[in-house]
């Protein structure tokens, strides 16, 4: 290393692994933690201030589903003391009468809602849930009349990419500041289910051209946030803007990983808070340390004058196609394994059967395997 | 599904600009400078936008804030306004400010 490692500005708090949804793409890694693994509230409010001291600015509860958390008032309200912006991430589903405004109230900034499709039967389909879809708009509805910005959420794959003109005009008619069009990344639940989520090319196309079309039409009106497809990709992300750099997340035992799916990588041992404080960890942890900055980069990376805005993109991509961490992620055009991508479209598309998801569950037997 | 009529803000030396609600300039004590918070996104705005921001308060019109900005700058007022004008604009389609 030969840059100073800067103070962190985000941090993702998965408080729980519980859900009511079972989403065949969850970002949640495929071993789920029961409740009783959960840190409980003095931890998270320990964590927090350490957070905070260490320069975070800000916090997104997420999960799971956080409003499952019974403390998630105390939780906002300590974060809101030490001034840092907290966004909540939910699916929306099962939120008590008066709990959003109870939470505006402790000093909640932000909420981003999920939409699983933008109508109902899809959105029942895709979450496993009957009655989401009526669900979501009502907490749609109550978010903004508690005065909060709203961001709708919207996970994007085969199933519900044809929606993407409906999710824009639901985001418009729910009052939504921000819509995210957020192509499934192929990690975790998703990994396992990507022959059944793989789009195909042409459908693929016709949504970058929507989107680009909205984006323009809807300025100032509402911003749109397009998160690509990976393995349709020239160049690839840069995933968590840089492994270590500016961002981490902690999962709901208080481990503490540089990105969500970074447990992927075996070879990797991450720190839980508590046995190390924050500080520590951020500057010390060998899995932060591992693929930091550029030093680690090899070929094509090395040399490359895009490695400042790629940071090498996604070391799990890397790991679950190239089966080597430190390789270039596969979506980017110079890697030699780059074609790869193509065929694992090809393959996903050709031996795709529209319902076998492998549903969300907690302390279920998967196959892991890719 | 209706679509919400909703429209642009645009600009105009009337517009009394202000922070949205959910949007704060705060001084960050770790790395010495002000950040703009806003859902989702952290911004660091210059001295230059930082003064602009400061004067955001939904009462002073963009006009005023010309005036002010030229007399703290020393510059010509029609030199400046466009800028201004192009800030906020920007700002405002980034949901940051009302117009």
């Amino acid at each position: 290393m030969t840059d100073p490692v800067l103070p962190p500005i985000g941090m993702l708090a998965e408080l729980t692994h519980r859900c009511p949804l079972q989403c065949a793409y969850c970002s949640n890694p495929v071993e789920l933690l029961k409740a009783n693994r959960e840190m409980d509230t003095a931890a998270w409010i320990a964590l927090f201030e350490q957070a905070a001291d260490l320069g975070v600015l800000q916090v997104h509860l997420s999960g799971g589903e956080p409003t499952l958390r019974t403390d998630l008032n105390e939780l906002v309200a300590s974060l809101a003391r030490r001034g840092v912006y907290t966004n909540l991430i939910t699916a929306g589903i099962g939120i008590a009468e008066g709990r959003i405004e109870a939470l505006a109230d402790a000093g909640l900034d932000h909420i981003q809602l999920s939409f699983q499709g933008a109508v109902a039967a899809t959105t029942e389909k895709i979450g496993h849930a009957r009655g989401a879809h009526e669900k979501k708009l009502e907490t749609a509805r109550r978010v903004r009349a508690a005065g909060l910005p709203l961001t709708i959420n919207a996970p994007i794959h085969r199933h519900n990419m044809e929606e993407v003109p409906d999710f824009i005009e639901l985001a418009l008619s729910l009052g939504a500041e921000r819509l995210e069009i957020a192509n499934v990344q192929y990690a975790g639940w998703a990994l396992l289910n990507r022959k059944a989520l793989m789009p195909e090319r042409e459908a693929v196309e016709r949504q970058v051209q929507i989107v680009g079309e909205a984006q323009e039409r809807l300025r100032g009106i509402m911003a749109i946030d397009f998160v690509t497809p990976d393995y349709f990709a020239v160049y690839p992300k840069p995933c968590m803007g840089g492994w270590a750099r500016d961002a981490f997340m902690v999962a709901p035992d208080g481990t503490v990983l540089p990105c969500h799916a970074a447990a992927t990588i075996k070879s990797l041992h991450f720190e839980r808070f508590g046995d190390w404080n924050l500080s520590r960890i951020w500057h010390e942890s060998s899995a932060f340390n591992a693929f930091r900055g550029t030093d680690w980069m090899r070929e094509p990376c090395r040399s490359c004058d895009r490695q400042e805005i790629d940071w090498g993109g996604c070391r799990c991509q890397a790991m679950a196609i190239a089966g080597d961490a430190a390789a270039t992620d596969p979506a980017c055009i110079k890697s030699p394994l780059h074609e790869r991508m193509a065929a694992l479209i090809g393959e996903a598309i050709e031996t795709a059967t529209s319902d076998a998801f492998v549903y969300r569950r907690i302390g279920k037997e998967v196959e892991t395997s890719v | 599904m209706t679509e919400t009529i909703r429209s642009r803000a645009i600009v105009s030396m009337q517009s009394q600009p202000m922070l949205r609600p959910h949007v704060r300039l705060q001084y960050d004590g770790v790395r010495e400078a002000w950040a703009l918070l806003s859902p989702e996104k952290v911004f660091w705005p210059n001295e230059v936008s930082l003064d602009i921001l400061r004067l955001c308060d939904g009462r002073l019109t963009v006009a005023q804030l010309v005036t002010f900005l030229a007399d703290q700058y020393a510059a010509d007022q029609e030199e400046i306004a466009p800028d201004v004008s192009a800030f906020l604009q920007e700002w405002s389609d980034k949901f940051l400010v009302t117009l």
